[in-house]
């Protein structure tokens, strides 16, 4: 059981490392959205046993949510934007790839020192949780294309998730609805502002958008 | 007595396998792209042809450029005889000789350098320096491959770390050794051995000026080497120690044709890699190799 779980968390943090190396805008995307369906199985995996209407809900919801819809809205708005699929990174692909590895490898160790819960403590579900936030970290700050940043923040998103798997009996239906209710919607929005900084920058690089014009 | 003779069946069944490797990946290379292509055996007509050759050596060369591919071919033959061979064992075993083996195969590829810059060309400099930047990069994962399988086994000896599997690692291990087995045979995403546009090859720009004999120690060297690290594979990963010899010598040569397959089939179905590209795969097959590493360290 706690191996079945350990091995998709392991299957997740690889899928950070395939963002972090991949530099092609489609593969980002497929890499984080796969991640978000293969930890919308979490759940049902912790809570076999104990199998309620509530959690087939989240973990239906996430999975349709992550899986299908917020990929393809961001590929709706590459299609409308015209998007070349090249990535600019401020921090090369061999670097950032070096610093999630070693992100990866900081967080198991620290999960070990941290007083989890015994039930806890031999899963990888906190030491996943830290390395996909960390990516999501790298992603936004080393990445220049809108779209790019918000696939960080989409993996830093699910690395968030798998955190609060931690409390799934005390959490509300109603939060976990919201929160991914807040996330469909802000991509949607992102989506629609990529194509306005299209239509005014010529491109998609962060970068310009510092310099203010009259 | 018996030692020798066992010793010289060994020596023979490497010396007179190696070269069937790439016969067996060019046929699926041809068989892929619909054609009849060269026959299996067609290393072995070129190896026969080339020993009956004479040598043509550019003024420049010191006696080094004969004796690199030289050196290079019988420190590739001790590295193979240092390998085990699923049931049968290992002919010479000691503690410690998994590192002699890593640094046998670095001594080949010193020596193959050495003998290409011997011609004096530029090209051929260049051709050293692009195979020899990409070792760096594919010896550091092989050194955690073989560090993972030695904590996984507690044992530094190649014929215990190798006949358990490397256990929960083993599909990382399995990845990242692949990818190295492409890198340092210089097979498709790393470099292309059909390729005759001289500005993109790595492997080949090396061997451009040899001929006869030399070449042909070259690339009967090649193809010990890539048989080698097909069989470091197939034993890192399946647990040959826990079958019966007769199905351990079926699974290692049932091992190795599906590793030889499988370069063929990845040579036929992808392009190679742009150079700058190259040490993003060289470092992912390295981090393959570490996170094995972790996980023998962390669940034994």
């Amino acid at each position: 059981m706690n191996g079945t779980v350990n091995l998709v968390i392991g299957l997740a943090m690889g899928l950070n490392l395939l963002a972090l190396g991949s530099s092609r805008l489609p593969t980002l995307i497929r890499a984080m959205s796969l991640q978000g369906v293969v930890l919308g199985v979490m759940p049902l995996l912790i809570e076999h046993e104990r199998l309620n209407w509530q959690i087939l809900a989240v973990a239906v919801a996430t999975m349709a949510g992550k899986g299908v819809l917020i990929p393809s809205l961001l590929q709706r708005a590459m299609r409308a934007a015209n998007i070349d699929r090249e990535m600019e990174p401020f921090i090369g692909f061999v670097p950032s790839l070096l610093l999630g590895a070693g992100g990866t490898i900081g967080a198991v160790a620290l999960a070990q020192e941290l007083p989890l819960l015994p039930e806890h403590a031999g899963s990888l579900l906190v030491p996943g949780a830290m390395a996909s936030m960390l990516t999501g970290f790298i992603l936004l700050i080393g990445r220049a294309k809108a779209i790019s940043q918000v696939c960080g923040y989409l993996i830093l998103e699910n690395g968030i998730y798998l955190f609060g798997l931690l409390l799934i009996h005390s959490t509300p239906l109603l939060v976990e609805s919201g929160i991914l209710l807040d996330l469909t919607v802000g991509v949607f929005v992102i989506g629609i502002i990529v194509d306005r900084i299209q239509r005014a920058f010529d491109s998609l690089d962060t970068r310009k958008l510092t310099t203010l014009h009259e | 007595m018996i030692y020798t003779f066992e010793l010289i069946l060994r020596l023979a069944i490497w010396l007179l396998l190696a070269p069937l490797l790439p016969g067996i990946i060019n046929k699926v290379k041809a068989w892929v792209a619909g054609r009849r292509g060269p026959p299996v055996l067609q290393l072995y007509y070129d190896l026969a042809k080339l020993w009956r050759k004479g040598v043509v050596m550019s003024t420049l060369a010191s006696p080094g450029f004969i004796a690199g591919p030289a050196v290079a071919w019988v420190a590739l033959l001790a590295a193979a005889i240092l390998m085990p061979l699923g049931p049968l064992g290992s002919a010479l075993s000691f503690r410690g000789d998994v590192l002699l083996l890593i640094y046998l195969l670095a001594l080949a590829r010193f020596c193959t350098a050495w003998a290409a810059m011997e011609t004096g060309s530029a090209f051929e400099g260049m051709g050293a320096a692009r195979e020899v930047s990409y070792a760096v990069l594919a010896e550091a994962a092989i050194i955690a491959a073989v560090l993972a399988l030695s904590v996984h086994t507690r044992s530094v000896s190649l014929v215990t770390m190798l006949s358990p599997s490397a256990g929960a690692g083993a599909a990382l291990l399995a990845a990242g050794l692949f990818t190295v087995l492409l890198a340092e045979n210089c097979r498709v995403p790393f470099d292309d051995p059909n390729t005759h546009l001289e500005l993109t090859m790595i492997h080949e720009v090396m061997v451009l000026d040899h001929s006869g004999p030399p070449l042909a120690a070259i690339l009967h060297g090649a193809s010990v080497k890539l048989l080698l690290f097909s069989v470091l594979l197939v034993q890192a990963v399946v647990p040959l120690g826990n079958l019966s010899a007769p199905l351990a010598g079926a699974a290692l040569a049932g091992g190795v044709l599906a590793v030889t397959i499988g370069v063929g089939l990845v040579e036929s179905l992808l392009a190679r890699l742009a150079f700058r590209r190259v040490p993003l795969l060289l470092t992912t097959a390295f981090l393959l190799c570490l996170f094995a590493l972790l996980v023998s360290w962390n669940w034994k």
